[in-house]
């Protein structure tokens, strides 16, 4: 049974998808969804823990071996990135149903749990696939999927929001497959390992050269990598605070990991990305993300908009710490992916807890909210601390270990970009603490009205792990640095 | 009980107290016996401590690793005895000094007050226990952040730009300096414990080890040297037991320490003064020393004026650590101690002439002696020990201070600190002369409504100010014990300097 974990990991997801569709109460789609992924993350869990025992598993789909049939590799990155998506959605999953019904009309709640229940399959196929092409096909999934979600909110401009991130989108998916197509040309092979192994041999070509922009630019596209970032802020703004909080913790993140797999496994033994300006033109986007991001989300009125430009920042940190090109960097990211995750959604859901409450997030309207919601709001600024990196957290951390990765590249401008992003994220909460705690609660408002406690509750289960692993943080960083080490070690 | 037992109590009995009072929160006295036993029981843990270090040990207590091969742990030296020691005993004086401030003056929102003031000095106590420069660090930033909501506690626009000065220069400092300081230092040599010699020497080549030294120093925003000042005066908008216990010694006092503790256990006073790179620091500390002391001279509201006597006086020790002698250091741990008798008294004083006269500004103090007494001769105790005159502590530590300057052999310092000396004169000493020997009427008419009220009894008003008592019992109980301390510090320093003679001759 063990042996299967790894195609169960994603055919469970896929499978329930149809039957929400099928069962269409509400409450029986979210009961499967919720049991399917907290499987999930059991099997993901089970996964990381033989990883990390045995080393690489090697899972060939339907006995076709590879480099013809498909197949799947796990090693420390993508279980980690596994976890990562299955412990966001176990949490995130309780806490929508209350979310999900204030925000989205009735007769579509089944809509929502099947998109749900196909994103996170994508998500999590695009993590465990060892294939560039089945790759593409699950990038396709979970993007179709979320493009769905964030347009099933009663907020009308989450309909233009969705086409624009389709737009974006699908030009993104486009570049990813061109590039896969010209690398199928020039090796006639689609296997990563495999790619690996032969790529080194006609790194010359420029096909090879072409099809690597093509890949970098379709991914960063889909990771939000500034400047090509700017369907992110309007889909996280205006889509169901349950969907906002799934894709920002996840979404981006397992992009990223795409994005890391094909630049230091697929073309690993390339000299490309170790020795070419790419490092450089990434860490120049990257400090751009970082200051610019926070900079803008300094001004923004809406406040799940100032934390989507937030997550773009945020972005930056993570593709930093990839261009660094160094164990340490490479760390900093994978550990980031994890804390970013947990802090961020948090900070959503919180979001969330304000919009069923009182039905907007414009900063106007958060007038004496410090009062009011008073267990919502401590949770935010707990998540914004994490956010700016206050010690004990798990922004901390992450600071801490990218930091550390630039001084040991001697990248001056890197350090100062890390740093100065974390003092435009001090302005950026405090505005919201401010008007949250000083301003009094308008007139007629209720007392003390908070989110119910099926919300509150996964809201402090995730503000509470970003303080848990911020003060016992060996437990990802061992991982992280077991990751990162496995994608600087020679292919298979 | 155990002194190991009795150095994790001490960092967290102030939580819990901050657990606590929230709790009573609906029983002003039993809130306030919370505080006061939480203050009690903290000093009578710190003086459980004190004999193992007098005799030369260094408890340790391990707590948890954070990053692989980095812990959080405390390590009590004598160094770190003598803060806590000051802070949890002056803590017991403001507990007390605040039930007659906060009732008399009628403050709002109490519960939070003596919550967050808990968390503060919990924070205090982990900054002085720390065992190394993440643990330090990491209680640097709960001290900040839990000092917030005192600093904006009336909530006023006022307070809100206040909060914004106070956050954004400390948070600031911190990070874009400090935590940048510390990673490096971890990165160069791979420890970051508080390590006698310093951890700094052989890993790190001169040009680094200033630019280092620099980041320390201003990074440590709470010591306040010039032009990273700013936050200090914006705090007084505080409630005054916070400007007194926070502002004139938890909080800056904080910083300083900090400032010591690097400059003794990560870099080393033999490195550092091999190198040379702090010279230029001495001289930043000699121009705060001045320029503030200048500032404060302009000020007419009273507690502006202490708040930059205050950062005039921080830069003292700022300085005396940059000697890098050992009578510096020696001072410098001394002006710790001293510094902190002698402001919190100025600030309870201010703050009894508030809650009891309802003035702020000292053109309005004249003969303010006459209706108040007590206070004004306490102000004068403090005032004495501030400028370092006998029969007041503050003498001892200006005394080494001097000697350290001598040691080095730059005359011009010693200088500095004997014309700071004559400025703190004109500026403290003023202030009581003209309450015992002015007359109430010399004061020019004051704007505010209070002109309104005195026309009805014009005739009482002609020999002493109108309706003013001295101040409620509680703020005069701990204006006695704090004044009371200066004077016993002078004739009795020996446990301070016996203390900083150990980190000196290990």
């Amino acid at each position: 049974m063990a042996a299967q974990y790894p195609a169960l990991q994603v055919v469970l997801a896929l499978l329930a998808a149809p039957v929400c569709l099928i069962l269409r109460r509400p409450n029986a789609a979210w009961a499967v969804a919720t049991v399917i992924t907290w499987i999930s993350l059991a099997l993901a869990l089970s996964l990381l823990g033989r990883v990390l025992e045995t080393g690489v598993i090697l899972y060939p789909m339907g006995d076709w071996a590879a480099p013809w049939g498909i197949e799947y590799q796990i090693d420390t990155v993508n279980a980690f990135m596994l976890v990562i998506v299955t412990l966001i959605g176990s949490v995130v999953m309780p806490f929508a149903r209350a979310s999900v019904e204030a925000e989205i009309e009735e007769e579509r709640i089944y809509l929502f749990y099947c998109m749900y229940l196909l994103n996170l399959a994508g998500l999590l196929g695009i993590a465990i696939t060892g294939d560039v092409f089945n790759l593409f096909v699950f990038l396709e999934i979970s993007s179709l999927s979320s493009y769905v979600m964030i347009s099933l909110g009663r907020d009308k401009r989450a309909l233009t929001a969705a086409y624009r991130y389709l737009v974006i989108g699908t030009i993104g998916a486009t570049f990813y497959i061109i590039g896969v197509g010209m690398m199928y040309m020039t090796t006639g092979s689609l296997n990563m390992a495999d790619l690996a192994a032969i790529l080194p041999a006609v790194a010359d070509s420029r096909t090879v050269l072409v099809a690597l922009g093509f890949l970098t630019v379709g991914l960063g596209l889909k990771l939000a990598l500034f400047p090509l970032h700017l369907w992110l802020p309007n889909a996280y703004a205006y889509a169901p605070s349950a969907v906002t909080v799934f894709l920002a913790a996840t979404g981006t993140k397992v992009a990223v990991y795409a994005f890391i797999r094909i630049f230091f496994t697929v073309f690993g033994g390339v000299e490309i990305f170790t020795a070419g300006v790419i490092p450089q033109i990434l860490a120049v986007l990257a400090a751009l993300a970082m200051i610019g991001a926070s900079a803008v989300a300094i001004y923004q009125t809406d406040v799940k908009r100032l934390l989507a430009y937030s997550s773009i920042a945020q972005i930056g940190y993570m593709v930093l710490g990839i261009s660094m090109v160094t164990v340490t960097g490479l760390a900093g990211t994978i550990v980031h992916l994890f804390n970013h995750a947990i802090m961020k959604g948090g900070l959503f859901m919180a979001m969330g807890c304000i919009l069923f409450k009182i039905g907007t997030v414009q900063l106007d309207q958060f007038e004496g909210l410090g009062k009011r919601m008073p267990v919502t709001m401590a949770a935010f600024v707990a998540g914004g601390f994490s956010l700016i990196g206050v010690p004990l957290t798990v922004g901390f951390v992450s600071k801490w270990y990218l930091v550390q990765a630039a001084l040991e590249k001697g990248w001056w401008l890197a350090v100062a970009a890390i740093l100065a992003s974390s003092l435009l994220a001090v302005i950026y909460i405090w505005r919201v603490v401010e008007v949250a705690y000083f301003r009094p609660p308008p007139k007629g408002s209720a007392e003390v009205s908070e989110a119910p406690l099926s919300m509150l509750v996964p809201l402090w289960i995730l503000i509470g792990a970003s303080y848990y692993f911020g003060i016992d943080a060996t437990q990802t960083l061992d991982i992280a640095f077991a990751a990162a080490e496995t994608l600087f070690a020679p292919p298979l | 009980m155990t002194v190991e037992l009795a150095i994790l109590l001490a960092v967290a009995v102030p939580f819990a107290g901050a657990v606590l009072i929230p709790l009573t929160g609906a029983k002003p006295n039993l809130r306030e016996t919370v505080t006061l036993v939480c203050a009690a029981l903290l000093f009578y843990l710190v003086s459980v401590i004190y004999p193992t270090v007098a005799a030369g040990g260094v408890p340790e207590v391990y707590l948890f690793e954070m990053l692989p091969g980095l812990s959080v742990f405390f390590l009590v030296e004598p160094l770190g005895l003598i803060f806590a020691g000051i802070a949890s005993f002056l803590w017991i004086a403001t507990s007390v000094y605040s039930i007659g401030y906060m009732r008399g003056n009628n403050e709002e929102n109490q519960t939070r007050f003596y919550a967050y003031f808990a968390i503060a000095l919990g924070a205090a106590m982990g900054v002085a226990f720390a065992g190394n420069m993440l643990t330090l660090f990491i209680f640097y930033e709960v001290l900040t952040l839990s000092t917030f909501p005192l600093v904006a506690h009336s909530g006023t626009d006022e307070a809100k730009r206040a909060g914004r000065v106070y956050l954004g220069v400390l948070l600031g400092t911190s990070i874009g300096f400090q935590l940048l300081a510390i990673i490096w230092t971890w990165s160069l040599t791979g420890t970051l414990d508080f390590t006698d010699g310093g951890i700094l020497a052989g890993k790190a080549d001169g040009l680094t080890a200033g630019i280092l030294l620099a980041l320390y120093t201003f990074g440590i925003g709470k010591a306040a040297l010039m032009p990273f000042h700013r936050w200090l005066p914006a705090a007084m908008v505080a409630p005054t037991p916070v400007s007194a216990l926070l502002h004139a010694v938890a909080v800056v006092k904080a910083g300083v320490f900090t400032v010591v503790k690097v400059v003794v256990y990560i870099f080393g006073i033999d490195f550092l003064f091999d190198i040379g790179v702090s010279e230029w620091l001495q001289y930043m500390a000699a121009a705060t020393i001045l320029i503030a002391s200048l500032v404060a001279m302009t000020k007419d509201n009273l507690k502006a004026r202490l708040a930059y006597s205050t950062i005039s006086q921080l830069s003292y020790i700022i300085l005396g650590a940059m000697l890098v002698t050992d009578l510096g250091i020696i001072g410098s741990g001394m002006h710790l101690a001293m510094h902190a008798f002698g402001k919190i008294t100025l600030f309870f004083c201010a703050g009894a002439f508030m809650v009891a006269a309802h003035k702020t500004e000292i053109s309005q103090m004249r003969g303010i002696g006459h209706a108040m007494p007590f206070t004004t001769l306490a102000f004068f105790i403090g005032s004495l020990s501030v400028i370092g005159l006998p029969p007041m502590g503050g003498l001892w530590s200006k005394w080494y201070l001097a000697l350290g300057t001598l040691e080095t052999g730059k005359l011009w310092l010693l200088g500095v600190l004997m014309v700071s000396s004559l400025l703190n004169v004109a500026y403290l000493l003023p202030i009581p002369f003209r309450g015992f020997f002015s007359s109430p009427e010399e004061n020019p008419p004051l704007k505010s409504s209070h002109n309104h009220d005195s026309e009805h009894d014009h005739t009482h008003d002609q020999d002493r100010p109108k309706g003013i008592k001295e101040a409620p019992v509680a703020c005069l109980i701990a204006i006695g014990v704090t004044s009371a301390g200066c004077l016993v510090l002078f004739f009795y320093p020996d446990p301070v300097y016996d203390l900083m003679r150990q980190i000196v001759t290990p």
